[in-house]
Formats: C-alpha cells, sequence, structure tokens
C-alpha cells in the first residue's frame, strides 16, 4: 500500500514539477485566464447593459466561439504562439469571458427598475451607480458565472497535454501511458477534481462573505450557456 | 415653491405624456397629482428632479430655472419615494438612509446618527438598523424609503405612489404618519396617487390628470368634492362623493341633546322623565354602556349586558359630520352619541338633526362659492 503511495506521488522527472509543482502549475494556466476573462468581460457587458442592441450579437459571436473545441482552438494558435502555455491560456481566457459576459450582464440587468431610479434620484452619476449599486448587486451572478468558469477551465487545462506537455496536472496521463504506469493516470483525475472542487468551494465562500444582504435560500440563477465540455 | 409652466413632454417615441401643463405648488404643503394610469403623473414628477427633461416650458423652483443648476444638486435637494421603496438591497438599513448624507461627504459616524433619528421619527425600530432590506416587511420598508428621501432634510419630498404596493390597513398607518411628519416638517411634498380616497386624505391641493397630461382640475379637497369641474372628475371622483365631501365639514356645531342620557342608578323618575323612544345609559364616570327603551328598564335594576350596543361615539369639534353621520347610521336606534376626548358622553343627536347639519352646511358652501366667485 504505502509502495502504492509512494509510486502514486512519483512523478517522473520528464515532467519536472513535484506532484505540488504541477498543482501550481496548473492553478495558474486555469485561473490566470479565467482573471483575463472576467477583466474583458465587465467591459464588455457594461457596454452590453447601455447599448442593449449590443447584446445579442456579442451574445452570438461568444456562443459561436464556446463551440469551437479547445483542441481546434490549440492547433491554430499554435502557429501563433508555439507550444507554449499561452497557447493554453488564451482558449480558456476566451471560454470564461463566453461564460462571464452573459452572467454579469444578466446579474447587472436584474437590479430593479426602483432600484436603479432612486439611486438616479438621489443624485448617483452613472459611473457611482455602476460601481456602488449595480455591479454589488451583480455580485451573485457573477460569482455563479466564476465557478462555471474556473471549474471548466480546471478540467480543460489537462487538455493541453496533447501540444507538447502544457497540460500541468494533465502532462501525468501521457506518462502513464509511456511508462505504464496507470496510478499517475488516478493522480492526473483526482488532484483535477479535487482542485476544481476546492476552487469551486472558495467561491461559494467567497459569495457569502460579499453578500450578507443576500436571503438565505439563494435564488437560482439561470447557469450561462450550458456546460458542453465533454465535447471538448 | 415649484412653478411648473406649459410643460409639454413628449417622448422619442412621440408619445405625449405631458401636455402643456401649468401647475404652481405652494411651499409647505402636500400637492397631490392623481388620475388614471398613463396620464402622466410619474412623468410630470420626474421632471421635476429632471429624471425627465422636458420637451417645451420650464419649471422654477423658488423663481429659479432648474435647467441653471446642476443635476446632482438638484437632485439631492430634493427627496424621491416611489413604490417599493427601491431600496438598496445590498446595503443595511441604516446605511440605505445614510445614503445621501454620505454623499454629501457628512462623517460615517454624523450620517448613522441622522440615520437613526430618522429611523425614530419614520417609527422604525432601532433595532433594526443593522438588517437587510429582504428583512423587512413591505410596510416597514416603506418607511425606510421615506426616511432615506428625509435623511438630507431636502426641503422638496417628490413621492410616487409610495403606499400603493401595501396592504390597505398599513397604508393607512403609512398616510396617518406621513401627515404627522409633514405637520412636524413642513416639506413642500409633491404626491402622485391613481388612488383619488388617498388624495382627497392627503392633498392641500389635488391636481385632476387627464389622459395625455391634460390638468382637468386644480383644486383644495373639499372644493374638488363639492364642484367637480367636468364629467370626467365627477366620474374619477367615484359615486359616493357626497358622502365623502362630509369630511370636510365639522361636528362642532351639531346641536346635541342631553335629555334622553340617564345614569345606571337611574330612578323610576328619571326613567319617565325624558319622553324618548330610546335612553342612553351611562356608568359612574359618565361612559356610555348601551342603549335601551324605557319600558325595559326598572330603576335600580338597570342590567348593563342587556342593553343594545352604543355602537362607535364621535367627538364634536374633533370628527367630521361624515363620522358623525356614520356613528348614527351604524347605531341600532339612529342616534350617534357624542362624547368629550375623556369618553365621557356629552349628549346624544339624531340622524335627522345631523341631516339638517349637512343641508345648512352646503348651504353655507354655496353662499361662500357665491360670495368667492
Ligand atoms: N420612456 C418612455 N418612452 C415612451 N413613452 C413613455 C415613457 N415613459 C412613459 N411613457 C408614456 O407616457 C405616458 C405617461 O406615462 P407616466 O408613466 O407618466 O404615467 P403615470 O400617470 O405615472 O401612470 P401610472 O399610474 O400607470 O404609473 C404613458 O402613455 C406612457 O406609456
Ligand atoms: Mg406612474
Amino acid at each position: 500500500m504505502s509502495d502504492y503511495l509512494h509510486d502514486f506521488f512519483d512523478i517522473p522527472s520528464d515532467l519536472q514539477h513535484s506532484w505540488l509543482g504541477l498543482i501550481g502549475l496548473h492553478l495558474r494556466e486555469a485561473l490566470l485566464p479565467v482573471a483575463a476573462g472576467l477583466l474583458l468581460a465587465l467591459p464588455i457587458a457594461q457596454l452590453c447593459v447601455r447599448f442593449r442592441w449590443l447584446y445579442p450579437p456579442v451574445l452570438g459571436v461568444t456562443t459561436v466561439l464556446y463551440a469551437i473545441p479547445s483542441l481546434a482552438f490549440f492547433v491554430v494558435l499554435i502557429d501563433y504562439t508555439g507550444q507554449s502555455e499561452l497557447t493554453v491560456m488564451i482558449p480558456l481566457a476566451v471560454y470564461s469571458l463566453v461564460v462571464l459576459v452573459p452572467a454579469i450582464v444578466d446579474g447587472v440587468r436584474s437590479v430593479s427598475e426602483e432600484t436603479l431610479a432612486a439611486a438616479t434620484a438621489m443624485g448617483f452619476g452613472p459611473v457611482r451607480r455602476y460601481f456602488q449599486v449595480q455591479l454589488p448587486i451583480a455580485v451573485p451572478a457573477i460569482i455563479a458565472g466564476l465557478r462555471v468558469a474556473t471549474v471548466s477551465s480546471v478540467s480543460l487545462v489537462s487538455v493541453g497535454m496533447l501540444i507538447g506537455n502544457q497540460g500541468a496536472l494533465g502532462n501525468l496521463l501521457h506518462d502513464a501511458q509511456i511508462y505504464n504506469r496507470p496510478e499517475l493516470t488516478w493522480n492526473s483525475v483526482i488532484t483535477t477534481a479535487l482542485l476544481a472542487i476546492v476552487l469551486d468551494a472558495l467561491l461559494v465562500l467567497v459569495r457569502v462573505l460579499l453578500t450578507p444582504w443576500m436571503p438565505n435560500r439563494p435564488t437560482r440563477r439561470r447557469p450561462a450557456p450550458a456546460l458542453e465540455d465533454a465535447a471538448r | 415653491m415649484i412653478r411648473i409652466e406649459s410643460v409639454t413632454k413628449r417622448y422619442p417615441d412621440g408619445t405625449v405624456a405631458v401636455d402643456r401643463l401649468s401647475l404652481e405648488i405652494p411651499d409647505r404643503s402636500i400637492t397631490v397629482l392623481v388620475g388614471p394610469s398613463g396620464c402622466g403623473k410619474t412623468t410630470t414628477l420626474r421632471m421635476i428632479n429632471r429624471m425627465v427633461e422636458p420637451s417645451e416650458g420650464t419649471i422654477l423652483l423658488d423663481g429659479q430655472d432648474i435647467q441653471r443648476q446642476p443635476v446632482t444638486t438638484l437632485r439631492r435637494s430634493m427627496g424621491y419615494v416611489i413604490q417599493n421603496a427601491g431600496l438598496f438591497q445590498h446595503r443595511t438599513i441604516v446605511d440605505n438612509i445614510a445614503t445621501v448624507p454620505r454623499m454629501l461627504g457628512w462623517g460615517r459616524q454624523k450620517a448613522r446618527a441622522r440615520a437613526a433619528e430618522l429611523m425614530e421619527r419614520v417609527g422604525l425600530d432601532a433595532a433594526l438598523a443593522k438588517r437587510y432590506p429582504y428583512q423587512l416587511s413591505g410596510g416597514q420598508q416603506q418607511r425606510v424609503g421615506v426616511a432615506r428621501a428625509l435623511a438630507a432634510d431636502p426641503p422638496v419630498l417628490l413621492m410616487d405612489e409610495p403606499f400603493s404596493a401595501v396592504d390597505p390597513v398599513v397604508r393607512k398607518g403609512l398616510q396617518d404618519e406621513l401627515l404627522r411628519i409633514q405637520d412636524e416638517l413642513g416639506k413642500t411634498i409633491v404626491f402622485v396617487t391613481h388612488d383619488i380616497d388617498e388624495a382627497i386624505k392627503l392633498g392641500t391641493m389635488v391636481a385632476v390628470l387627464r389622459t395625455g397630461g391634460h390638468l382637468a382640475q386644480y383644486a383644495p379637497p373639499a372644493e374638488l368634492l363639492a364642484g367637480p369641474a367636468d364629467a370626467f372628475v365627477e366620474d374619477f371622483l367615484g359615486g359616493d362623493r357626497g358622502i365623502r365631501r362630509l369630511s370636510f365639514f365639522p361636528s362642532g356645531a351639531l346641536e346635541l341633546t342631553a335629555g334622553p342620557v340617564i345614569p345606571l342608578d337611574a330612578t323610576a323618575e328619571q326613567i319617565a322623565a325624558p319622553d324618548a323612544p330610546f335612553l342612553l345609559v351611562t356608568d359612574a364616570d359618565g361612559r356610555p354602556l348601551g342603549w335601551s327603551e324605557p319600558g325595559d328598564l326598572a330603576a335600580g335594576d338597570i342590567r348593563p349586558d342587556r342593553l343594545l350596543s352604543h355602537g362607535r361615539p364621535f367627538v364634536p369639534g374633533t370628527d367630521s359630520l361624515r363620522v358623525a353621520l356614520d356613528c348614527a347610521v351604524l347605531s341600532p336606534t339612529g342616534w350617534a352619541v357624542a362624547v368629550d376626548t375623556d369618553g365621557k358622553v356629552t349628549g346624544v343627536v339624531s340622524q335627522q338633526t345631523i341631516g339638517e347639519a349637512i343641508r345648512s352646511a352646503h348651504a353655507a358652501g354655496r353662499a361662500h362659492d357665491e360670495v368667492a366667485g
């Protein structure tokens, strides 16, 4: 048993990382794109709220982007960014963006007409109103979007294995095959799943801390575009 | 004073929401805009704080064109209360109320102290301060809405159907509270409603608007009930405006009679003397116990539980003729019981006498109109 455990955590040297190192790498490759996606999604969503006509075309474009399988995305990008982490992270940032834009738009739009009118009547300018009223009230929707984006990002990083071992924990799958060590497959699958679960729980915690004003029974938000990760 | 001068609002889609409306809104009183749905009440109200810009015409605040001052300054000098309160769901009650003072640069401590003071003024328990809006009832939220609008002590209060989303009992409480607060603070209030009863209860002046934003009539409520300008206003006032108009006639001049009032320990002579079809029995403190026919009463053995209910009494001078009439109508004998503020019987009055008082009040009103006109 202890031998098995030993083998389980014995990461082949060609990966150039310990188990913890792989986790760190995986987190970076998964979370940086989500952060980038969020940074881009906020202004895009704000434009969509401000100019209503913009939302349907933006939604159309993002849905098409979301439908591109990650592998195809990687292959196209290799010509420009080579077999690098960036090649993995760009598609993940795009997927995050696609999930987050509608989440933020719906969240900001969920602020009631009365609340907006009250804010305007109290002398809130549009900028102050956005940051002090609309965005805070959209937090639950934004975090719901972040949960979807984060979990799918964590699982998709592994696909990076296929482009020159840029898949962090996913690279274990490759090594499991070439060294015939099935325990590495288990390591990859279990660690990735745990990472996703822990990150998801952390986001729920952040949500609870940021929104003491929510009724205890949270109203269910419509999930952003259906998870099609299986297709990738 | 707010002067609306021949203001028209045409929305981009061509809808004329308000059409050449002119209105003088007096200081320190409640002016009610009332009318059917879509007649331009909200639009008019929102033009006063420039949430809607007029297409034509001007609005003057204390003689100054409101276009001349920065829009945020204008808005912060006007409290705004709306249906469903429109509270910030992500802020506690104190923080909601302290919003405008904070924006005006008050310190946190001072703003919160002010919020606490206002919570008391609008009748909210201080224990609610740290709660969030979802933890309050609709009526409580509406009180917070009023407190928030009053926070920076603005001279003007704009209220858009503030009480229409709560049940009638709570609404009555909120209306009474508003009148009380207005007595204390003397704000210039513009109040929008589609409920004519609310308009009549709250308004010093009532502006009846007709669809298309036309002013149908602008008058004090009593005048409105007495002389609707046209069929539209008359129809809008409803079928029982005659009865409702009685609210504006005082009952102080009613001629009371104390003859049929006898004490619980009345003698046989006291029971026989009044020669009235019914007698009102009072207790040792002079409070009413109930009615009885003289024949059913035995001196020395009057049983309070055998008496007919005396119904609700009225207080002459405080209550209106409408209340007096209501008491008489509800009384099993057709006589209304008058009491003083301590609840002691001062006399009784018949429906007939009340009817005469109504006729002479109407006659006095007409004479007044003829003199004025
Ligand atoms: N932003 C807008 N664009 C176009 N038309 C509008 C707009 N806002 C209001 N209207 C129209 O202007 C008219 C007056 O609207 P307003 O909201 O002032 O009515 P209201 O008297 O407040 O009605 P309610 O009692 O239903 O609140 C209506 O016909 C309405 O449809
Ligand atoms: Mg309205």
